[in-house]
């Protein structure tokens, strides 16, 4: 199979807008007798059924949530990147562009990151006249932040809720589609199943949550917006519901599954604190601004905290390594996320880990607030402060611009983080990998798209701060609508796809016995169990590092675990009711094929390039890419037994491939 | 006028007729207050004779009457249909309840405004039915002008122990009912600012505890000057 | 800690619910939810029918999550979701009363978990600004004052979780009806079809079976994102100024 990316001809800064004004366009008239199935309504998917519902498509949008407001993106904190330049600081497109494709490691396809920087603007004007309340200053323009090493200002922000914020506005849109009857929505229904007739995507399967009742439903064209696949860790910053399922099972109709293996861990979580955990909460990246990292720089006293004995306060600074700022003197405590992850991972595996499990290190706001306290009072014109008064001015800075993150912390934690050091301990967090896309948007099934984190396309081996939104928007407002055209406007002669074909019929008997196969298992161990066991294999085999040994064992476990599972899951209840328990039974399943992919994938991948870190490929201890060998996409036929790989090789016209250095 | 009946029927609209006449109900308490203060003046009962029977003749005081009553019927209704509508739909109740959040008059006003409702009753049929509509009343001669002695009724009635029980019932009532209705009916109509909230917040404190206690001194007073008569 | 759990099962809408006693052994570090994991794990191995409720981010965003804890959506904890909710709120030998959500509005679908769409229904009737894909002026061309734009964020931080529905004695949507006619009356793109928006949520919020507000304030009190009951009274101010001063 050749992977076709359909990348238009031209100018790097010209492609879009050649490609976009010289495309075939649907007609209004036309529009109407076309339907189109939307699955997931979280950033990408509710701003693409909003949007194809406003240019006249019969839109049938799908979520498995109770409401399309409940998606995933609703969590996201930090905020959204746009290279609007409006702080006059030297932004521009490129260099949006060329920033996402170093962040990256140099491994996304130029022309999509391009286009993607080109439509982050338009998002930010969308938004505001839907309404979103973004960061303000005084003369009531719109504010901005730096994000995660980049050297502009770049990032747009709605406190630490900026992802709600968003969502909401596409919400809004989507909302309006509805009551026009434009978009009709099916709230509670699952895809469970991609229906081809003739090689192309014309359909899918539901299932009504709530009744268990199986739905076929037709369309001209299937756009999946379904999310990531972080929970294949369990223990992940995602939602508990979201899941791999639908791209899972289109993988399983065909369509190729790209990088599996690209996981970004996140570094600023809160630490498990014990074996109940069910999942884990991100702490804003912004910390780490003004928090030190560190550990004690002997187990003794690591034990010491472990057991309780001590406390961060008792120990001296001459006794408290601060690794970040002695390994990479440059960027100190304000290296990307990976560097960050695997440095933690480094000093916990060393035993200096601070919390019970061994497994944590202390994100330290002293520091910030003594020099904060300290200028205040001398602005405040207090000479010879008293150190309480230094604290009290300190923290009331701090507490200005973290505030909501300081609270959210002791809430979890019963901690109170003004007064001794946070905990922190990376966690997986977002996912670049996903269902293979050409430069459209379209899988290698046609008929069948992808957007947002549910595809691979932009964020190469590692994904920048503030990017996800953006693309996810970019994707589903600006991108699809015009790129789904591609493919109509050859079907505007296809009559309604009819529901009752053979295939129809078929798709939906395959589902009717694996949710049938899955229940009369009547085993002894729940789904969670399995669930968790999965993410203990994923996290200690293919986690932060990972060698061609431990992924080959990784991957017997799986294997071993999946056999298990199928032989001694218990499922309670019947399909034919509100069954949360099947629900999670069929997304794990399809996860204990994903996370075996993902090995594969992992294995592979000889080299050390973004979130992926092979131990066989460093250099001074650092991760070491191989441009020379893996400069491609990795997309994946499955197979049981033997996966087939596909390479999309990755050209650079635009950017000269350099090492990432932090030093 | 589609609209209007609209709005009528709306619950914000449902809300806007309680509020307004709860505030006119307000306004009339103090009216009446101030006539009925009268009773305290020792004069045997001149003064307040002459207003009394003022009131029940003056053609103005009597089409005011006719809003008095519209308004009461209206409140009334209206408050009922409101009761009854907002426990449908809240639908079962928690097995735990707790009082931490909302007072619990405001949870109570329906209970509140009946037990209002029966207090009117008996002091509408103690004088005001018997006043206009029967003759079961004593009369007096002031100047050559020969009135219905209100006064001497209001006293006898209230040389009664259970009937002054019963007003101050009613009035405890009234009293709970305004904690939460004074400043309850101006949010209803969308008055609410931090600058002068807090002052209605006052007001009504203060009205919802004078008014009723001004009321329920004139019973108390009567009682104890007739119980230290004998 | 040892605690007894007094858990409201139902089977679905129609069937008669009843309260069910359960023991679980938690620990304080653990969040309410991972608690009801316990239990449900346990209820499970036993193969019995696990406690059905919602929850999704687990982190006080989404909305999903939705109890009455001791007679208190969200439990008593101030602006707390229960699945930010820690079981260190709790003593050992606690006995807590689990409930659903509970209005006519809120249809019990099983055990605790309750039917939210009537939110849906009044967004759809016009929580929105009319604006298509690309019709928008640049993100600066309308200066919105930093005040104004911090509070209608206030009201947008609303989760569409329905605690404020479920705290109030009359059942009444009015706090979440009025959070997001606030949030977005408050700035100037919203302000263009705010009668609208204004007659045509109230008109949806009362056809869906809410109560009507009584100005308890006992939303306020519950409501995880402390959203104020001021909203509640600049939608009357709104609503009164549109039926008496709009076009139709
Ligand atoms: C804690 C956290 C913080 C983050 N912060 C940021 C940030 O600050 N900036 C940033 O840029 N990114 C951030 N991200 C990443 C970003 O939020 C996500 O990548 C992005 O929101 C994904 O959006 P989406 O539309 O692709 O998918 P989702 O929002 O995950 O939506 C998936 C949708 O698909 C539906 N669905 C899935 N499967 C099915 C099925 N089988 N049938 C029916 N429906 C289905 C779901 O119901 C849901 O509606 C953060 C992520 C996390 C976890
Ligand atoms: C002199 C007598 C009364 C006065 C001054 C009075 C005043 C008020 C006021 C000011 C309110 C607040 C309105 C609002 O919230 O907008 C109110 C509410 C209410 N009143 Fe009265 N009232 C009186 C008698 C009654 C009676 C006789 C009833 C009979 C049932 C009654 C039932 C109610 C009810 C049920 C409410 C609450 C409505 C709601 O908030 O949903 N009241 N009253
Ligand atoms: S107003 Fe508060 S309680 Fe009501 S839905 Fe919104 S967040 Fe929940
Ligand atoms: S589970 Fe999302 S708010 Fe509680």
């Amino acid at each position: 199979m050749k992977l076709e990316a359909n990348v238009p001809e031209g100018e790097l800064a010209e492609k879009w807008k050649k490609y976009r004004g010289s495309m075939n366009l649907v007609a209004p008239n036309n529009k109407r007798r076309l339907d189109v199935i939307v699955v997931g309504t979280g950033l990408a998917g509710a701003a693409a059924a909003a949007t194809l519902g406003e240019l006249g498509y019969n839109v049938k949008c799908f979520t498995f949530h109770d409401s399309p407001r409940r998606a995933h993106s609703i969590a996201a904190q930090g905020g959204i990147n746009a290279a609007k330049n409006y702080q006059n600081d030297g932004d521009s497109i490129y260099r949006l562009f060329y920033d996402t494709i170093k962040g990256g490691d140099y491994r996304s396809r130029e022309a999509n990151v391009y286009r993607l920087a080109e439509c982050s603007t338009e998002i930010i004007d969308q938004a505001v006249a839907q309404g979103v309340p973004f960061a303000r200053e005084y003369g009531g323009l719109l504010a901005n932040r730096s994000f995660g090493g980049v050297q502009v200002s770049r990032t747009f922000y709605a406190r630490g809720q900026t992802g709600q914020q968003l969502l909401l506005g596409a919400y809004s849109a989507l909302s309006r589609q509805i009551a026009k009857g434009q978009v009709k929505m099916y709230n509670r229904h699952e895809m469970l199943d991609l229906v081809k007739v003739d090689g192309k995507a014309r359909g899918i399967i539901t299932r009504n949550l709530l009744t268990g009742k199986l739905d076929r439903h037709a369309a001209h064209s299937v756009v999946l917006a379904t999310g990531g696949y972080g929970n294949v860790f369990y223990l992940s910053t995602n939602a508990m519901g979201s899941n791999v399922s639908a791209a899972w099972r289109s993988v399983k109709e065909g369509a190729l599954f790209a990088n599996p293996c690209y996981t970004q861990i996140h570094p600023t979580c809160i630490p498990v604190s014990g074996e109940y955990q069910s999942k884990l909460t991100l702490m804003s990246e912004s910390l780490r601004n003004d928090g030190r990292v560190w550990v004690p720089k002997t187990v003794e006293d690591a034990q010491a905290i472990q057991r309780g004995e001590k406390r961060a306060e008792d120990l001296p600074e001459e006794d408290r390594d601060y690794y970040l700022e002695r390994r990479y003197p440059a960027f100190g405590n304000l290296v990307p996320r990976d560097v960050a992850s695997r440095a933690a991972k480094v000093a916990s595996d060393e035993g200096k880990g601070v919390v019970k499990t061994g497994l944590g290190v202390y994100l330290d706001f002293a520091a910030a607030i003594e020099r904060y306290g300290k200028s205040e009072a001398f602005a405040a014109g207090i000479h010879n402060p008293s150190s309480e008064k230094i604290r009290e001015l300190g923290e009331a800075v701090v507490k200005s611009k973290y505030g909501n993150l300081f609270q959210m912390y002791e809430k979890i934690t019963g901690e109170n983080p003004y007064k001794t050091a946070m905990k922190i301990y990376p966690a997986v967090h977002y996912t670049m990998g996903g269902l293979w896309v050409d430069y459209n948007l379209q899988t290698n099934v046609p008929g069948l798209f992808a957007l947002g984190e549910a595809n691979f396309s932009d964020h190469g081996a590692n994904r920048l701060g503030a990017s996800a939104l953006m693309q996810g928007l970019a994707d589903g407002y600006f991108v699809i609508p015009y790129t789904i055209g591609t493919f109509l406007a050859n079907e505007i002669r296809t009559p309604k796809i009819s529901n009752d074909s053979p295939e129809f019929h078929d798709a939906e008997q395959r589902v009717k016995n694996r949710l049938d196969q899955l229940l009369a298992i009547g085993g002894n161990q729940s789904v969670e169990s399995f669930h968790r066991r999965l993410g203990k294999i994923m996290w200690d085999y293919c986690g932060m590092s990972r060698n061609a040994e431990g992924l080959k064992k990784g991957r017997e476990l799986i294997r071993a675990l999946r056999k298990e599972f199928y032989e001694d899951v218990y499922i309670p209840g019947s399909a034919d009711e509100f069954n949360p328990e099947l629900e999670k039974a069929a997304r794990v399943a399809d996860f204990l094929e994903l996370g075996e992919l993902f090995a594969v994938d992992a294995l592979d991948r000889g080299e050390s390039c973004g979130g992926h870190f092979r131990e066989e490929s460093t250099e001074n201890g650092e991760a070491k890419r191989n441009d020379a060998e893996y400069t491609y996409v990795s997309a994946w036929e499955w197979d049981d037994n033997n996966p087939v790989l596909h390479k999309e090789e990755l050209t650079f016209e635009n950017v000269e491939l350099k090492t990432r250095s932090y030093k | 006028m589609r609209w209007l009946i609209d709005f009528l029927t709306s619950s914000i609209g449902k809300k806007l007729v309680m509020s307004l006449t709860g505030l006119f109900l307000i306004s009339f308490l103090v009216v009446h207050l101030l006539g009925n203060l009268q009773l305290l003046i020792p004069d045997g009962g001149v003064k307040f004779n002459i207003y009394a029977k003022f009131m029940t003749t003056n053609p103005i005081v009597k089409f005011l009457a006719i809003g008095l009553y519209t308004g009461i019927l209206l409140h009334t209704v209206q408050g009922i249909l409101i009761v009854l509508g907002n426990k449908k739909a809240k639908g079962s109740k928690y097995a735990v309840s707790t009082y931490e959040n909302g007072s619990w008059m405001s949870k109570n006003m329906g209970l509140l405004g009946l037990l209002i409702l029966f207090f009117l009753c008996v002091h509408m049929g103690d004088f005001w039915y018997k006043m206009k509509f029967t003759d079961q009343m004593p009369m007096v001669t002031y100047d050559g002008v020969v009135m219905k002695d209100l006064y001497t009724a209001v006293y006898t009635s209230f040389s009664q122990v259970w009937i002054v029980i019963i007003y101050l019932i009613g009035l405890v009532a009234l009293s709970l009912h305004l904690l939460h209705g004074f400043q309850s009916a101006f949010t209803t109509l969308g008055l609410r600012h931090k600058k002068y909230t807090p002052l209605i917040k006052l007001m009504g404190i203060g009205f919802s505890v004078a008014i009723p206690a001004l009321y329920a001194l004139i019973p108390l007073w009567v009682l104890i000057k007739e119980a230290a008569n004998y | 800690m040892k605690l007894t759990l007094k858990v409201w099962r139902q089977k679905n809408n129609t069937a008669q619910g009843h309260f069910e006693n359960y023991q679980v052994e938690a620990d304080e570090h653990m969040s309410f939810l991972e608690m009801l994991d316990v239990l449900n794990q346990e209820l499970i191995e036993k193969k019995e029918d696990p406690v059905a409720f919602e929850h999704d981010c687990r982190e006080g965003i989404c909305g999903a999550c939705s109890m009455v804890i001791n007679g208190r959506p969200h439990g008593s904890q101030a602006g707390t979701t229960t699945c930010q909710l820690h079981m260190r709120a709790f003593k050992t030998g606690d006995t807590i009363t689990i409930e659903p959500f509970r209005a006519n509005a809120f249809p019990v679908i099983k055990d605790l978990a309750v039917d939210r769409s009537s939110f849906d229904a009044i967004i759809q009737a016009g929580g929105y600004i009319s604006v298509n894909t690309g019709q928008a002026p640049d993100g600066n061309a309308i200066p919105i004052e930093k005040d104004l734009a911090s509070e209608a964020f206030d009201a947008a931080t609303c989760i569409g979780c329905g605690a404020c529905v479920a705290a109030c004695p009359n059942g009444s949507a009015m706090l979440f009806t009025s959070a997001k006619i606030n949030h977005l009356g408050k700035m100037p793109q919203g302000q263009v079809e705010h009668g609208r928006r204004v007659k045509n949520m109230v008109r949806v919020m009362d056809k869906e079976g809410f109560g009507k507000c009584s100005n308890v304030g006992a939303c306020e009190v519950d409501c995880p994102k402390e959203i104020s009951t001021d909203n509640i009274a600049a939608l009357n101010r709104y609503y009164l100024g549109q039926v008496f001063g709009g076009q139709d």
